[in-house]
């Protein structure tokens, strides 16, 4: 068995059988995760690159854990500080890099579609580790993964993504993900903030209650707002947004069950989500962080392993 | 196509390989029988069990590893990883490796670099059930060996766990 892709640019490109190849993989990793020598020589021979062109704190650690324990070279490369400044372009600083025989590249970008248009260009495996408003394809892989170690399955399992659905690259993600394996989908938050068209174009349920939106799921992900994006008034103020969609124990103590409470990451405390939540048995924020270098050691060791395309 | 062990024989041989291992080392106590994954598993099961009711009442420690991560040939073709299930220590144990087939003496090489991860054994051995003696890529040598064959790079050496034989072609 193989991945049907030679890279990942984002869930919607991958088969159900792919992702159940990813996981299966993950889970693997993740007991090498567990002994004395947490490190395999798999990817010895390969030499990766991290671009990011957006500020990030767990996907690059993450990341740049999961090449160390499988023996990859790695080079981190932040735009701020390099020659990004002084006006080189996107795709010349890529080859620039890779003219020093690069294997694969893993890259965070602020405009959506950037690793698609570098992937028609560069001969180099790539991995998206989120570009724009598009997807973060790893993200959810690792809520996949993380879902299923705690609920045992995917399928049939229902999940509500809360919060900025129309800024959010989790959530694109996470929906297409979840609907090929077999799991139900709901989007819930104010109405500014959910895409219009949302049901139709990816057949997924929409509530604006989070009340109802949580008595109705299993496992509740919760995003954070993110107000770099926003270039207009979408709500009033972070305290009326809290009142009326952050998730608090208050609402979780008022169902009847105990549902998995989940985040990407960084959290806005007392915004999206109130702190007694976050740090609460339910939560498995910390969990997924875990499950994250699982999840990449898995990516990579797959991607690295399919033979380039003869040029 | 041809049958280099038949049932009776194949048992026969995993009963030999019992007592050869007992033989060598009769306190158990810092021995462990490790099984490749995946096709040493089996066999290193029968082999395990036999010694089991040769002495009854020890404690026999008994895992499986998987040494897909720790191929040399990663980027040329993608092999699936299957669980390793080690949960004793091996530092300071005499390390009884258990495979159906040695043949090019890779997946070995693999398995010693693996066995680092957990421990510095005291000793490691090989026991396999069949050995394509003329196949060697690497200078790996079986202990204990239920039967030596001489076969070309082109053929195949298969134990046929259905019908409990083992076939060349």
């Amino acid at each position: 068995m193989q991945l049907s892709t030679r890279h990942l640019l984002g869930i919607k490109d991958l088969s159900p059988e792919d992702i159940a190849l990813i996981l299966a993989t993950a889970s693997q990793f993740k007991d090498v995760l567990q002994r004395p020598v947490k490190k395999v020589p798999s990817l010895r021979d390969v030499t990766i690159v991290n671009l990011f062109y957006e500020n990030s704190t767990r996907t690059r650690i993450s990341f740049e854990l999961a090449e160390k324990r499988l023996s990859a070279d790695t080079i981190n490369f932040s735009a701020s500080a390099s020659s990004v400044s002084k006006g080189e372009t996107l795709l010349d600083t890529v080859n620039n890099i890779l003219s020093m025989k690069v294997d694969m590249v893993v890259m965070r970008h602020s405009a959506s579609g950037a690793p698609h248009f570098l992937a028609q260009h560069i001969p180099a495996a790539i991995v998206n580790a989120g570009d724009g408003i598009n997807e973060h394809p790893t993200q959810a892989l690792l809520d996949a993964f993380s879902i299923q170690e705690k609920l045992g399955t995917l399928e049939g399992k229902k999940i509500v993504l809360i919060g900025d659905i129309m800024h959010s690259r989790v959530a694109l993600s996470n929906i297409y993900l979840l609907k090929k394996m077999g799991a139900e989908v709901m989007v819930a938050g104010p109405p500014t903030l959910i895409p219009k068209y949302i049901r139709e174009a990816l057949q997924v349920q929409v509530e604006y209650n989070l009340k109802k939106a949580l008595e109705w799921c299993d496992v509740a992900n919760v995003l954070r707002i993110q107000l770099e994006r926003q270039n207009q008034v979408l709500f009033s103020s972070l305290r009326e947004y809290n009142l009326a969609y952050g998730v608090s124990k208050k609402l979780l103590d008022g169902l009847d069950k105990e549902i998995v409470i989940m985040h990407p990451g960084p959290i806005n405390r007392g915004v999206e989500i109130d702190s007694d939540v976050a740090d609460s048995k339910q939560s498995i924020i910390l969990q997924q962080v875990e499950n994250g270098v699982a999840v990449r050691m898995a990516v990579l060791y797959l991607l690295a392993s399919k033979k380039p395309d003869l040029v | 196509m041809k049958t280099i062990l038949d049932k009776r024989q194949l048992h026969l041989t995993i009963l030999r390989l019992a007592h050869q291992l007992l033989e060598n080392h009769v306190d158990l106590k810092d021995v462990v029988f490790i099984g490749l994954q995946p096709r040493g598993v089996q066999i290193s099961k029968l082999i395990v069990e036999s010694i089991a009711k040769l002495c009854p009442g020890e404690k026999i420690k008994y895992g499986i590893l998987d040494i897909t991560f720790y191929r040399d040939d990663v980027r040329r073709e993608l092999r699936i990883a299957n669980t390793t299930d080690i949960n004793f220590s091996i530092e300071g144990k005499i390390v009884i490796l258990i495979d159906d087939v040695l043949y090019t003496g890779r997946t070995i090489r693999a398995a010693l670099d693996a066995l680092q991860d957990f421990g510095r054994p005291q000793k490691v051995e090989l026991c396999v059930l069949v050995d394509r003696r003329f196949n060697r890529e690497l200078p790996i040598q079986p202990d204990y060996c239920g039967k030596s064959i001489d076969t070309a790079f082109s053929q195949k050496v298969k134990i046929e766990w259905d019908k409990e034989e083992v076939i060349l072609y």
